[in-house]
Order: structure tokens, then sequence, then C-alpha cells
């Protein structure tokens, strides 16, 4: 048998064995496949993962003070944490001020300290101001400037901002601050606005889900019920929403929404509400809720709808003709097969909402804003790192929920419309 | 969606309750987009209904009259060729138009092609890492636009420093503002031509081949009429998330690069003008021709593949 196998190995017409030919061809057939979607991949890798990895490096990188005060950073990486400083300290400060003075740059150097400890860029302005005065025994005349040089908070701010790379931005971004001693602590209560903001945010999105469920599933049961025509007739209303500008629909709520706006004026009219007493549903965190449950709702229906016209009705009269009550049978027979749909449409929902940025801006108010506009906040103010690192932040929680829905229901499941 | 025979007189109660909590979503849904419509015609700058819209006069054109004047040289010029050409060159709202449909339709152009390209690869079976990549591609439309949006600001301030170098800035030009729109809109070009692509039958492109076309011919024979109506609403969808999209403008565009949605926004943020809702109601007729467009080319895409009903 063995014999007969080897002698009679299969070749192609050309003679070469026939399972090398094979898989040279199979390896053809994959880079060809490989070639199609090489052009998009580049693109999308050099003007989208390549700018966010850029800004990731910007979150623990800001040479801001190590480059422009190389003397006092140099003498900071020779001298352990929580080593006083000496005149030795003191004069290659004076140095540093001196060059920062010439090249205008103890603003940069101050914002980086800044980060580190709050409100010591005046400082460093102050000191670059009269850096020329500056004579030895520096240690006396940099206390003269301002007696914070004496600081030792000062000087453990200088250390960590000594090393172009630092953990900083995410340190404050988790609303925490290094100790004298050179230890880590939470920020005092009332400063604590990063880790707030960020936890409300989730929760938001995660009550806007709720809503959107709750609102999406009649109607996509309904349409998912109906026969095709009469469906495709209401779809439409589901779907131009969905086409509709953003922009259009935000305006259009606080058309609806605002103090005069549609509804106040018509209730008041009806006299349900008295004009005093108005109700205010926009520029707040109610307007945001509203704005975005109306916005993100098509998201939810769709996949819910794709998911409820497939499953058969036999089933749930089957459960009916067997003695189950019209509850049971929702329960046990029709709600676990619309799981994928509430998995698939709850979570892109989810996700969606927790970047949300426009809306929360244009209708949030004070207390309606959610990280995006935090970021935002720290791109108009220039604290790029502190951006940065607050957009890590963010990104890693989506990303951690696409992951979740790739496993869950697969990116290729992904439908519009 | 008929009541059983056997229903319980409570079933009956719940059932119309149903029907009635339905028609207030769909209410919900599409009361916000209407209302805007009769709104856009008040002839007073106020953004409620009155009983003064009833009287003559209550009614006009007068926000769309400001939607061309705004920003015009001479506004109250007789309206004849030079009036036009003013309002051509210099009305904000025209400007704005221009770079929209401008920086839309290249965006679209780049999406399409390379998106389409890209799912005839990915779903081919043979093809390699496709989940990672999927994911990757994809990407654009999951991450949040201000993460995407402060990337690209640092990016775009120096394109070439990732390499070193140093070659001028993409802020403030119309490339920048293209690319990062094409970005965006890549995502809903692979989703709709790979969704087309399912229903695809690979045999044809052997059959094709075994009676002797090359693959361009098979390409163009076979393959782009069979896809066509998913690469349509793709590019459909592309020009509308350009179209829609303001915080990467935002972030990135110079004053030369104004769009409509970032007129909008300046128009919410700064004096809320009717003229707003006038754009509003423009845009929602758009809109309604963009989603029949869409619906026709999905029922036809359908009836290719042989498939009835949805």
């Amino acid at each position: 048998m063995t014999d007969l196998a080897a002698n009679a190995l299969l070749t192609t017409a050309d003679g070469r064995p026939l399972k090398s030919a094979l898989a040279a061809a199979q390896v053809r057939a994959k880079r060809r496949a490989f070639l199609l979607v090489l052009p998009l991949l580049l693109f999308v890798l050099l003007t989208f993962v390549v700018p966010i990895g850029q800004m990731l490096h910007r979150s623990v990188y800001h040479d801001g003070f190590s480059a422009n005060a190389p003397a006092v950073s140099a003498w900071l990486a020779a001298h352990p944490a929580g080593t006083a400083p000496d005149e030795a300290a003191y004069a290659a400060l004076a140095e540093d001020f001196k060059a920062m003075k010439a090249a205008k740059t103890a603003g940069e150097a101050g914002t980086r300290v800044n980060y580190t400890l709050p409100e010591s860029r005046s400082l460093f302005t102050k000191t670059a101001r009269v850096a020329d005065d500056l004579a030895p025994p520096y240690r006396e005349a940099l206390l003269a400037v301002d007696a914070k040089w004496g600081d030792p908070l000062v000087w453990e701010a200088m250390r960590s901002a000594s090393s172009a790379y630092t953990s900083d931005f995410y340190l404050s971004g988790l609303d925490m601050e290094r100790t004298a001693d050179g230890g880590i602590e939470r920020v005092p209560p009332k400063e604590r606005i990063y880790v707030y903001l960020y936890l409300k945010t989730f929760a938001l999105s995660a009550l806007i889900t709720f809503i959107c469920l709750l609102l999406a599933f009649p109607v996509a049961h309904l349409l998912a019920t109906l026969p095709m025509a009469k469906a495709n007739l209401l779809m439409i209303l589901v779907l131009l929403p969905f086409w509709t500008s953003l922009l259009v629909r935000t305006t259009s709520w606080m058309v609806l929404l605002q103090g005069q706006g549609v509804v106040n004026n018509t209730l008041v009219a009806l006299g349900l509400i008295k004009d005093e007493s108005r109700l205010s549903m926009m520029y707040n965190q109610t307007g945001t809720i509203i704005v975005m449950v109306h916005i993100l709702l098509p998201f939810m229906i769709l996949p819910l709808y794709s998911v409820m016209r497939v499953i058969p009705p036999s089933y749930a009269r089957a459960a009916r003709s067997l003695g189950a009550t019209s509850w049971t049978t929702f329960r046990r027979i029709y709600l676990p097969q619309t799981l994928p749909g509430i998995g698939a449409g709850a979570l892109l929902v989810f996700i969606l909402a927790v970047g949300y940025y426009i809306t929360p801006a244009l209708v949030g108010g004070a207390d309606g804003q959610l990280f995006s506009n935090l970021i935002q906040f720290h791109m108009t103010k220039s604290n790029w790192s502190m951006a940065a690192a607050l957009s890590a932040m963010l990104l890693l929680g989506v990303l951690l929920l696409y992951w979740l829905y790739d496993r869950l229901v697969g990116i290729d499941k992904l439908k519009l419309g | 969606m008929a009541l059983p025979t056997y229903a319980s007189p409570l079933e009956r109660a719940w059932h119309y309750a149903y029907l009635v909590i339905c028609v207030a979503i769909f209410i919900f849904l599409i009361s916000p987009i209407l209302i805007v419509i009769p709104l856009s015609f008040n002839t007073e700058p106020y953004f409620s209904f009155s009983w003064k819209m009833l009287e003559p006069g209550g009614l006009g054109g007068r926000w769309y009259d400001e939607l061309l004047t705004y920003g015009m040289q001479a506004p109250e010029a007789p309206r004849d060729g030079s009036w036009f050409g003013d309002m051509w060159r210099n009305a904000a709202w025209v400007k704005a138009a221009k770079n929209s449909v401008w920086i839309g339709l290249w965006a679209t152009v780049f999406a399409t092609v390379l998106g389409t390209l890209a799912a005839l690869g990915l779903s081919r079976p043979e093809m390699p890492y496709r989940r990672v990549i999927m994911a990757v591609l994809i990407s654009p439309m999951i991450v949040p636009i201000i993460i995407i949006a402060t990337g690209l600001f640092f990016f775009y301030s120096n394109p070439c420093g990732v390499v070193g170098l140093s070659c001028g800035r993409l802020t403030s030009t119309y490339l920048g503002v293209i690319l990062a729109h094409t970005a965006l809109g890549i995502p809903f070009v692979i989703i709709t031509v790979t969704a087309t692509l399912s229903g695809f039958d690979q045999s044809l492109i052997r059959a094709a081949a075994s009676l002797g076309a090359n693959p361009r011919t098979t390409f163009f024979k076979v393959i782009m009429p069979l896809i066509l109506p998913g690469v349509i609403s793709g590019a459909l969808f592309a020009f509308v998330t350009s179209f829609d999209e303001v915080v990467a403008v935002l972030f990135l565009a110079g004053p030369d690069q104004q769009t409509i949605p970032r007129q909008m926004w300046n128009g919410i943020r700064e004096q809320i003008s009717p003229a707003i809702l006038a754009v509003a109601t423009i845009l929602v007729v758009i809109s309604i021709g963009l989603l029949a467009t869409v619906e026709l080319l999905r029922r036809r895409s359908d009836r290719l593949r042989g498939v009835t009903g949805r």
C-alpha cells in the first residue's frame, strides 16, 4: 500500500506535486486578498492609528522642564528623592533661570511644574523676570525672590518634572497628587473631578442605554410582527432620524424643550403648568439624556429588529397552547430569543454614548457635561498632555467595550439600516 | 400583529396600551424632525408657534432669504447678476455649503474606493488576520470623535514628525479635513459593502474565469454590477458622515474650511437665529432624499440577489 501511495503521488499537469502546488496557490490567494486590503489598512494606520499612538505618547511625555532647565534636572537626577537642596542645587537653578530668561522659556518650564504642583507657574515667571540680578549665594538670593524656593513640595514637583517621561498626567487624571516625601495620595475631596466625571459618564451612558432599550423593544417588536409592507413604511420613521444631521436633531430639541419652547408653551396654554413654573428640560442633565436617547434610539431598534424578525412565532404559540400565560410566554420563550439583539444594540449604544461630545456641549449646560467635554476643555486651555492622558483613559474604556462587542456580537455582524 | 381570539380582556387592554406606547415612541422619534419645518417659515424671530403665524405675513421665507444674504457685501442691492455674484462669493452659508459639498465629495471618493477594495479582500475566504484587520478598519466609528480629533490635531501640526522630518502642517487645510473625514467614512463603506458581498456567490467569479474572462473583465462585468447598490449606499453613508461632521472641523479646520455643521455650531452656541431652522429644514429635506435613495438601492440589491422581502 505504502509503495503504491508513494508511486502514485498526485502531480499537476506540469509535473509538480499536487500538495505543494495547492499550497502555493493558497499562499497566492492569501496574498491577493491581503493586497486588496493593504491600501486601506495603510491609510487607516497613517491617518488614524499613528495619530492616536502619538497622542498616547504625549500623555506620558512632556519635556517643558527637562529641556529648558538642564542643570537643575541634572542635579535632581544625581541626588535621591528627599535630599534637601544645597547651594549647588540653587546655583544650578539660578543658571537655568538665566538661560531661560534669555530664551524666554521660563513659562514653558513653569507650565510643566504647574501640572504637578498647581500655582507654581507664577513662581517661575516671577523669578525669571529678575534672573539677571541673581548673585551668589544663590540660596539666599532665590529665597529673597520668593520664600517658596525653600518649600520641599516645589523641589519635589521639579524632581518629577525633571524627567521628560512622567506619569503625572495620569496621576492628575486619577485625582492623585505627589506628596513632599515622594509618595502618592488622593487630592482633597473637593478637587476630585476626573474620576467622578468618568464614572458619571459611564453611569449616564448606562441610563441612556437602558432608556433606549425600554423604548426600542416595543417598537422593534411591532415592526417585526407587522406585515412587511406596513413595517417598511413605519421603518421610515426610524430611519429618517438616523439619516438626519445630528446638529439638526439637537437644534430641534432645543426648540422643543427650552423655557420658551414648544413643549413648555403648549403645557402653559393647556393650563397644565403655571407660566412661572416652566419645566427646565434644556441646558442640564435632563436635556443631555433626552436628546442622546433620541439620537441613539435607532442604533438600538435596528439590531433588535433584525433579531426579532427571524424569531418564529410558532414557539410562542406552542407555549400558549401548553398552558403558559402570556407573561410567562414572553419571559421564558420570547425574551431569551431576543437576547442577541439586546446585547448587540445595548453595547453599541453604550459605546457610542460614552464618547459623546456634541450633544452634551450644546444642550448639557453645567451638569450635563460628559468626559469628552473635559478633554475638549483641556484642549482649549492648551493643556495638551492632560487632554492626551484623559483621552487615553476614555479610550481604554471604549476599547474594552469594543473588545467585548467583538467577543459577544462580532464586528462583522454590525449592520446599518 | 392581530390579537388572537382567545385573548383575555386583560390581554386585550394590554394590547391596545402597547399600540398606544408604540405610537408615542414613533411620535418621540419623528416630531423633533418635523417640528422645525413649519417653524422655519415663521417670520417672527421666535422658536415657538404663535397665533401671529396665521395672520397675513406671518409666514414667509424671511430666514431662507437671510441664509443667502448673511455675509454679503451688498445684500440690499437690486437682485441682478452682480447680486448673485456677490451672494455666490461672499454669503457665509453659501460658502459653507460649497465647502461641505467639496470636502464631502472628496472624502466620499477616497473612502469608497479604498473601502470597496478592502471589502472585496475582507470577504474572500483566504483573507488572513481578518478579524483583527476588520476591528482596526471599523474602529474610527467606535473611538470617540473627540479622541480622534485630539490625536489628529497633534499629528497635523507636523505630519512628518513621525519619521523625524518637518514638512509643513495639515491643520487649516482642505486636505487635512478631507483625510479626517475619509477615515471617519471608511467603516460605513466597509460595513455596507461586506454586507452586500456576504450574499455574493463566489462561484460566479470562477464561472467567469472558466468562460475566459480575465480578472479585470470579471470585476467590471460580474462583481461590480452585483455589489454596486451596496457600494452606492456605502458612499452615501460616507458622504452623510462627512456632511454632518463638526468636531474634526472644529479642531482641524481654519476659517477657509467652514462647513455647514460648523456654521450651525456657531449659530447654536452664539446668536441662535431662526436662520438655523431654515438650514435644518433644508438638511431634513436632503436626508429624506438620501433615505429614499438608499431604500430603493437596498430593494434593488435584494431583488438582484433573489431575496424577497427582508
